[in-house]
């Protein structure tokens, strides 16, 4: 790698915050990283968030609206793709909805001026692996505790001609069990995407602008303003992806509550 | 031609995947808006469904990103 070059990648290096290689479970290393620590971060956010604005207030202000909108778009999301039934899947796509927004908008904070570094913990596949892993067991528990071995009916639409079921069912099994995997991928993607995006755009900056007053003009100047426009952009890709990921669940848990 | 080459060449190629799934992403879009442009009515009720449709237009696309990726960090 050339001298000065913007590593576009370096941002997604996880590094031990303190503790050391000592500190291992069953040798795996559980030294505190830059992740956990903008995991907890989200954490303590959410709920400082949400606690601000639980106050039962008649007249509700400004926070528990805020808050009252969150939670009234999550039920009226589990509301029309569930029914009745979803009510109870409020409190885990709720959390799962406000983790994954939090974490993606954390991520993009300009905190890089004052010379920390925000590190988006839902850029990485381990983290989203796991929500999604989450997602698909508990759809796995509602179906096997609700319609036992019934729930392999899923994998046989109704009405299909008896011919084609040696076909539609492993296809459908595939489409089935590739679901937590092309789940965490989304989010891990695109967030990962956005953030090499802009890093390499800001490469362009800066070598642009050290380079003279001509490279400033066409090169430096316009990828500026180009970061600008992908900055809002992926503002909206922060909120569209956590509301994909809320979706879906509920979609794969609507499977799970009704079969077809 | 060397490994490393064949890889950024690869990986270079495997950003035609994401141009395409761009327009899959905009079809689905269009294809809603025009669809709702004609029927206001049942356009909020739809956003779901529009919603899958671009996740799952959007995840082919972002395969191609995981192949460059692939093919430049990992391969």
């Amino acid at each position: 790698m050339a001298e000065g070059k913007v590593d576009p990648v370096h941002q997604f290096t996880i590094e031990p915050l303190f503790g050391t290689d000592h500190w291992s479970i069953a040798g795996y290393n559980v030294a505190f990283t830059n992740s956990a620590l903008w995991m907890a971060i989200t954490a303590v956010v959410l709920i400082v968030f949400v606690a601000g604005g639980a106050k039962r207030a008649v007249v509700p202000g400004r926070w528990q609206m805020a808050v009252e909108g969150f939670t009234g778009f999550v039920d009226n999301l589990l509301q029309s793709n569930i029914g009745a039934a979803g009510r109870k899947y409020l409190p885990y796509i709720f959390s799962l909805f406000m983790f994954i927004l939090f974490a993606n908008l954390l991520g993009l904070l300009p905190l890089a001026l004052v010379g920390l570094h925000p590190f988006t913990a839902t850029s990485h596949f381990t983290v989203t692996g796991v929500l999604a892993v989450m997602s698909f067991a508990i759809v796995l528990a509602v179906g096997f505790a609700k319609h036992g071995l019934h729930f392999f009916s899923l994998f046989v639409p109704h009405g299909t001609p008896l011919p084609m079921i040696p076909i539609i069912f492993p296809i459908e099994l595939i489409s089935f069990m590739v679901r937590p995997f092309s789940l965490g991928l989304r989010l891990f993607v695109a967030m990962m995407a956005g953030h090499v995006l802009l890093e390499v755009l800001s490469g362009f900056v800066i070598s642009g602008t050290n380079a003279g007053a001509l490279t400033f003009g066409i090169a430096a100047l316009p990828s500026f303003l180009l970061m600008i426009g992908i900055c809002a952009l992926e503002l909206l890709v922060a909120g569209i992806q956590a509301y994909v990921f809320a979706l879906l669940t509920c979609v794969y848990l609507n499977d799970a509550e009704n079969l077809h | 031609m060397d490994a490393q080459s064949a890889k950024l060449l690869g990986a270079g190629l495997a950003a035609i995947g994401a141009g395409l799934a761009s327009l899959g992403v905009g079809n689905v879009f269009a294809k809603f808006l025009e669809g709702a442009l004609r029927n206001p009515g049942a356009a909020d009720g739809q956003q779901g469904r529009l919603f899958i449709g671009f996740a799952a237009a959007e995840l082919l696309g972002l395969l191609s990103f995981v192949v460059a990726m692939i093919l430049i960090f990992v391969a």
